[in-house]
């Protein structure tokens, strides 16, 4: 067991050093001293609004690698967690701005009309892929350059509410305070937590949760997930054991992008209570990353959302010290790469271990075998 | 070895057999040892380095693209070039060369498509010695023929020889090793146990140094056939994309306590009347019946439910999740019944219980059922699967090759599986290369060629070479009986 968990750790850790490596690298070569900026980062990033600003950016992160994850566990590649949590976001804030209720069943509502909306693009991709055998790669791409190249920006205009206000922002009308969801200040205070002035620690953070654990029952305990794992792993073992292909890719398509209609939700429940044109974009690449990172598993994927909320958030320590930011994403991009090399190197170490134990142990039996018959 | 000699490898599965081959071929570095060619000490880092001394292989399966002409085939990563153009004249001629030396028979012009089995593996002969190899690994080469293309291959082997060309012979069928070889060397548990002269031995030493144990045989006993139709199928017809017919007219029943045979050569559309009955291969024409019920509509799930078991042919391409634990392998193909689920969750304990079980009753040698499914050997993979559709209850059995690629060992246990079943009412439909088996197994037996049913036998009055005669379509239906 001890060993098992050592493995899955050896990975990550050492894609991080390489990370550090390449970083470092970097830094001397434009003339800074790693330690240094690295001990900057990390003091700036270990304080308590910095941590509150990491889980902020992290819960997004983490549910785009979860919609990721569940294409990657049957080998679908849903590049269009993008466009759909874009879209999913600016539907559910129109729609959600146009009706109230009780403050949960409005919350409620708003959440599931957000994912009926991305789940209605992946959809599109799926069935596309289940019918036609259009690769869900390239769907998913045209439908993410549809969504933010000209529907958003035309559904915006045309949902844009003037406040009063004077302001030249593009947004949508705010919805009814029933249908937001409030900070966790209030519980951080509960705990003796002296939440720092501007500092808000996102509501959303309890439907990521909630949605990890779901996410994890689905895939790993159910029937369902079953067949989905088996149609990733060998999509002709699983069609002969009864599992309908098709079904299957659009059912998944349909779940991925149910999970990400839920991505832009933080930004458009708790921190705005509308969409606007500052809208946070580039989230669904992120959660490719962070779902690679996160090998597709919910706690390693919260790791991997964490880390890089970690990350973005102590960059911003880095103009400070005169470096750029940028260097991070070269941090992220090196953490990317050599996970996928890393996760590759130690399967295959796993894999090798694995098949030692198994001839050891069946050596063993027929030694003990042919012992009885052969005297010595 | 010597030049010039015919020199077998046999071993059980799992003797080491293929992992000597990737080492003598470049696929794979030893870690201890050497290999000498021609009194030089070579490492071989790719297959490359193998080919440059001249050792070439004939992979069991064929690496051939058949929409190419033989040529093209051959010619293929080692084209003869003129300039920056390719000189296919120059191939023609080389080919036409070659096939004349070893007598392989080969015309350069043809599409690949267009050979029988036979000849595309002449075609994989010609394609290594065309690259200069002087050494010749063939890996279970008679695997995929039948008794005459055997003989044909050991007399153009012959021919090889004659011309000084070294060949390795792995394979596990020993009366063919005996039949071909000059030397024989059996190995066992990785290590060397002895080379012998086939001249000192009979087929019967070789299969005790082997595994220890007497050959055994898959001889039925007393009939079990009882006159209940468990599974009837009709008019079967699957056309391929442009029309043509893959199985056509297929109608056979099988009785609760019946195992029976299809005979014929790969590719006669064993696998699509395979698919046909499990549901993943849509028929063109015809009625499947399970038990009286018609089931042509019912999706794969659904039948599989109803209790039509599956042994693929393909263990690892259709039977199994490699990089699934045992116990979620075990579920495979069941996981919509009990004990392996439990609403519209997995019941992990039951599962694993399940698995406990079979691993113990059908003896497949692991340390735990949370080991990948990788992991096992391919003989223990196999008793895996067995035990799985076994255990499972099942009416009907689609049997596909259930021995293929395991020891003697494993073997006799799969048939002594497959009878005690067949005294226990399941009807079997066995499709089968290895034609002793399907003789020996089988209560009636049906020949499929070109999609076709094209003759009923009786397994206890008809002989391999017979049935053989029947399956490369030399003898028609009309001369029965």
């Amino acid at each position: 067991m001890a060993r098992r968990i050592l493995l899955a750790v050896a990975a990550p850790v050492l894609a991080m050093a390489i990370a550090l490596g390449v970083s470092s690298l970097v830094l001397i070569a434009s003339d800074n001293s790693p330690l240094e900026i690295y001990r900057s980062m990390w003091s700036f990033g270990t304080q308590l609004n910095s941590i509150i600003s990491m889980i902020n950016r992290a819960v997004p992160y983490y549910l785009a690698g979860l919609a990721v994850a569940i294409g990657f566990k049957m080998n679908l590649f849903n590049i269009g967690v993008e466009g759909q949590y874009y879209f999913a976001a600016l539907i559910a804030a129109i729609v959600g701005a146009a009706f109230t209720l009780p403050s949960v069943l409005h919350v409620l509502a708003i959440l599931i009309i957000a994912m009926a909306s991305g789940a209605f693009l992946a959809g599109i991709a799926g069935v596309l892929k289940a019918t036609r055998g259009v690769n869900e790669v390239i769907s998913t791409i045209m439908l993410n350059n549809i969504v933010l190249g000209g529907f958003g920006a035309w559904l915006l205009t045309r949902a844009r509410y003037d406040d009063g206000s004077g302001s030249l922002q593009i947004a949508t009308k705010p919805i009814a305070e029933s249908g937001r969801i409030p900070n966790l200040n209030g519980w951080l205070e509960a705990i003796g937590i002296d939440v720092p002035a501007g500092a808000r620690l996102t509501g959303f953070l309890l439907v990521a949760i909630v949605v990890g654990v779901i996410y994890y029952l689905i895939i790993w305990r159910s029937r369902f997930g079953f067949d989905l794992r088996a149609s990733g792993m060998n999509p002709w073992a699983a069609r002969s054991s009864g599992v309908d292909a098709k079904g299957m890719v659009v059912k998944a398509m349909l779940l991925s992008g149910g999970m990400a209609g839920l991505v832009g939700l933080s930004s458009v429940l708790v921190e705005n209570g509308r969409f606007a044109g500052d809208f946070q974009t580039g989230i669904g690449f992120t959660g490719i990353a962070v779902a690679l990172v996160g090998r597709n598993h919910p706690v390693g994927v919260a790791l991997g959302a964490l880390l890089w909320g970690f990350m973005e958030r102590s960059a911003q320590r880095l103009d400070l010290e005169g470096v750029p930011k940028e260097i991070v994403v070269i941090m992220q991009g090196t953490i990317v790469l050599s996970v996928v090399v890393a996760y590759e190197v130690v399967r295959r170490a796993r894999a090798a271990q694995q098949q030692r134990e198994v001839s050891a142990q069946v050596d063993d039996e027929r030694v003990a075998d042919t012992s009885v018959g052969v005297p010595a | 070895m010597v030049p010039g000699e015919v020199h077998a490898i046999v071993g059980e599965n799992g003797a080491g057999k293929s992992t000597l081959m990737k080492i003598l071929y470049g696929m794979l570095r030893p870690d201890e040892g050497t290999i000498t060619v021609d009194g030089t000490v070579h490492e071989f880092k790719t297959p490359t380095d193998a080919i440059d001394v001249g050792i070439g292989m004939v992979h069991q399966h064929f690496m051939l693209a058949d929409n190419f002409t033989v040529l093209e085939n051959v010619v293929l990563g080692a084209e003869p070039r003129k300039g920056l153009s390719l000189d296919l004249a120059e191939g023609r001629r080389r080919i036409r060369e070659i096939s004349d030396t070893y007598g392989l028979d080969v015309d350069p012009d043809e599409l690949v498509e267009d050979l029988g089995v036979g000849a595309r593996q002449r075609v994989e002969i010609l394609k290594v010695l065309y690259r200069g190899a002087r050494i010749l690994i063939l890996d279970e080469p008679t695997a995929v023929l039948v008794p005459s293309e055997v003989t044909e291959l050991f007399e153009n082997l012959a021919e090889l020889k004659q011309e000084g060309v070294t060949i390795l012979f792995i394979s596990h069928k020993l009366d063919e090793v005996l039949t071909v070889a000059d030397s024989i060397t059996v190995i066992r548990g990785g290590t060397t146990v002895t080379t012998v002269s086939p001249s000192e031995v009979t087929a019967q030493d070789l299969a005790e140094l082997m595994v220890g144990s007497d050959l055994p045989t898959p001889e039925t006993r007393e009939s079990t056939v009882t006159d209940r139709v468990v599974l009837s199928t009709k008019g079967l017809e699957v056309r391929a994309v442009a029309g043509r017919p893959l199985i056509s007219d297929v109608s056979f029943d099988i009785h609760a306590g019946e195992i029976l045979g299809i005979a014929g050569v790969e590719g006669n559309g064993q696998t699509e009347l395979i698919e046909a009955i499990i549901g993943v291969q849509e028929l063109d024409e015809g009625h499947i019946e399970l038990d009286g019920v018609d089931v042509t509509s019912w999706p794969t799930r659904r039948r599989r439910e109803e209790g039509v078991g599956y042994i693929p042919q393909d263990r690892h391409r259709h039977g199994l999740l490699l990089d699934a634990p045992l116990w979620e392998n075990v579920a495979l193909g069941h996981q919509t019944v009990a004990p392996f689920t439990k609403g519209p969750w997995v019941d992990r304990k039951g599962a694993r219980e399940r698995t406990q079980e079979v691993v113990a009753a059908y003896d497949v040698r692991t340390p735990g059922i949370e080991v990948p499914a990788h992991a096992l050997s391919g003989g223990n993979q196999q008793k895996l699967i067995v035990g799985r559709e076994m255990e499972a209850d099942a009416k009907v059995l689609i049997a596909a090759h259930p021995t293929r690629g395991v020891d003697v060992g494993a073997q006799a246990a799969i048939w002594d599986q497959l009878r005690a079943a067949r005294s226990a009412g399941l009807a079997t439909l066995l499709v089968s290369a290895d034609l002793e088996e399907l003789i020996g197994l089988s209560d009636r037996l049906l020949v499929i060629y070109r999609g076709r049913i094209v003759a009923e036998l009786q397994p206890d009055e008809v002989t391999p070479e017979e049935l053989g005669s029947y399956m490369t379509g030399a003898r028609s239906a009309q001369e029965v009986q």
